[in-house]
């Protein structure tokens, strides 16, 4: 792993008034931050927890969707599930990685998931109930996942900002794949479209909540902003994604699930109603449907298989210590 | 003629298409990361094969039924895929066991079905080799770290090796069908197939310090569409859609 020697290294840095203006004016001469620069520990801290969360987030979010792959209506179908959520189990794994080269192991990581301290996006704690859950998942959740990820292409953390450029190339397949479920869905049957439809009323305000609260009640948004970690704000991002998206039902046929949406023509984009954030928070802090589901799988997956990544361990040290006898012979 | 031809075509898309099923169970509850993308890979290349085979089978066939027609639309007695493929994934060992008795198979059967005087078998069986080499070299690495890892890993392969191992017979068995085709050309000797694989499990079990076991114990059916209680739990799930709403585009 090209991130090793980082792991647990001795990031410190003396973080006086000169140290901090001169990164700041990195920051702002659009200079990537790489893993040996010196950065001041927030920073690290910031991109650990958030790497880490939209890592977290791919893996848990393989769950949803890895439900219906033994059940897919057609081969082609089938295929193209499988190798969506196998793309996210990459994403997982290219994300683990950037996270490493700021010192922290992939394994430090996963133990904070499955101990509940480390948090995932909150919309996989919803759950995929009809087949039209699928096509409303690439849709809507990957679309909301790629106007979060287009400005990390920018990220001022080099290893975040290029693991970003090819996740967002294949989060768009996945958004066209899953429209392209909701169109055949809109096309079909009544009760096709009924299903497209009833899967749009269900993830259409948990997908909005994915770009977190409203910007007065972001806490960490100013700093990640000054650093170019993130360079939108949740709401402005939550207003492209409603602008992009809702020509986009228009064209499926589809109602939104929202009487206060309407079309706004002197800001130039729609006016929505209000979002339910106590639910919000109540999935937040571990009580959605699929939390409890979710967690207890995640855990089940790490520890019935403990005994095979002993073993590979185990296996790992015998060949090497082979390998030494042979070289000392 | 054609009949022997579709159902030998049929046999090798059930194997491939029931085998990937399987795999796809695993799908975000794999032991690393890694092996949740083998595994996937692994699972989509076997439904790529099945999805030429079932294609081609429905050519011969001549019926109009295209590939989900058959994968989706039969009753539980017309799936002609060897029991092997339908055992339970149990845990990673015998995921892996039954893996690699199966690729083990499929490397000299392939390597032999590219030379078929069939076109389509041959194309499929050239493309299919190159994957199948790379199932084979996964689930043989992986026999040999759990044979060779720690006491438990031990103990749970050579398990699973003992429940899979009476399955491993019915590949090779040759039938009217399997005879008919063979015979014509088109398909291959896998009696003739023996050797390798056994030369290929004997080698990789002794590299792992695993047993091979006794040959007290075989069971076939599953190409005359007599299977063990498994399969219907496996069609349940893959023909819920097409059975819930007949007849739609998806």
């Amino acid at each position: 792993m090209y991130s090793q020697g980082l792991i647990g290294a001795d990031g410190a840095t003396h973080e006086d008034a000169a140290f901090l203006e001169a990164f700041q004016a990195r920051i702002d001469a659009e200079l990537k931050i790489e893993p040996n620069d010196p950065m001041p520990a927030g920073y690290r801290k910031t991109l650990v927890r958030q790497i880490a969360q939209h890592a977290h987030s791919e893996i848990v979010g393989m769950l949803p969707e890895g439900n219906w792959i033994t059940r897919a209506p057609t081969l082609r179908r089938k295929a193209a599930l499988l190798a969506k959520v196998q793309d996210e189990g990459g994403h997982g794994l290219y994300l683990y990685s950037a996270a490493e080269t700021l010192g922290v192991s992939r394994e430090e990581l996963v133990d904070q998931l499955l101990s509940g301290k480390a948090k995932y996006s909150s919309i996989f704690n919803y759950p995929a109930i009809t087949w039209a859950d699928i096509g409303t998942i690439g849709w809507l959740v990957d679309g909301a996942a790629i106007m979060n990820q287009i400005p990390l292409c920018r990220c001022s953390f080099g290893p975040y900002a290029r693991a970003m450029i090819r996740v967002c190339k294949e989060e768009s397949f996945h958004q066209r794949q899953g429209y392209e479920i909701m169109l055949t869905l809109s096309r079909g049957s009544e009760e096709q479209k009924a299903m497209a439809q009833d899967a749009l009323n269900r993830w259409w305000w948990p997908s909005l909540m994915m770009f977190g609260p409203h910007d007065a009640d972001s806490t960490h948004s100013d700093q990640s902003m000054a650093w170019k970690i993130k360079r939108f704000t949740n709401d402005e991002l939550r207003q492209k994604f409603i602008d992009a998206t809702v020509p986009q039902a228009e064209f499926l046929g589809l109602t939104m699930p929202d009487p206060d949406m309407k079309w706004n023509e002197e800001k130039g984009g729609y006016d929505h109603g209000e979002i339910d954030w106590d639910e919000f928070w109540r999935v937040v802090k571990g009580d959605g449907i699929c939390n409890r589901d979710r967690m207890k799988a995640r855990r089940k997956a790490h520890d019935d298989n403990a005994w095979v990544r002993e073993a590979a361990l185990a296996y790992a040290d015998k060949a090497a210590a082979r390998e030494t006898a042979v070289a000392a012979e | 003629m054609p009949d022997a031809k579709f159902k030998y075509v049929l046999r090798l898309a059930d194997d491939q298409l029931i085998l990937g099923q399987r795999l796809g169970e695993w799908c975000g509850h794999a032991p690393t990361l890694e092996e949740e993308l083998a595994l996937a890979n692994i699972g989509l290349d076997l439904l790529g094969q099945a999805r030429s085979l079932f294609t081609y089978a429905g050519e011969i066939e001549g019926k109009g039924r295209g590939e989900d027609e058959l994968a989706f639309l039969r009753p539980e007695r017309e799936y002609l895929n060897a029991l092997l493929v339908e055992q339970p994934n149990g845990d990673f060992a015998v995921t892996i066991v039954r893996q690699f008795f199966h690729a083990a198979f499929m490397v000299p059967f392939w390597s032999a079905m590219a030379a078929s005087s069939d076109e389509t078998l041959s194309a499929i069986a050239a493309k299919s080799l190159k994957e199948v080499e790379y199932h084979l070299r996964h689930s043989s690495e992986w026999v040999i770290r759990l044979g060779d890892g720690t006491a438990e890993s031990h103990r749970r392969t050579q398990d699973a090796l003992e429940e899979l191992w009476g399955y491993a017979s019915e590949l090779f068995e040759m039938d009217e069908v399997a005879l008919e085709v063979q015979q014509s050309g088109i398909g291959v000797d896998a009696a003739a197939l023996k050797p390798e694989w056994d030369a290929t499990v004997n080698a990789v079990l002794e590299r792992a310090s695993l047993t091979r076991p006794a040959d007290s114990w075989s069971q076939s059916g599953g190409r005359t569409g007599q299977h063990s209680e498994h399969l219907g739990h496996i069609l349940s799930e893959l023909q819920y859609m097409q059975r819930t709403y007949p007849g739609l585009s998806w």
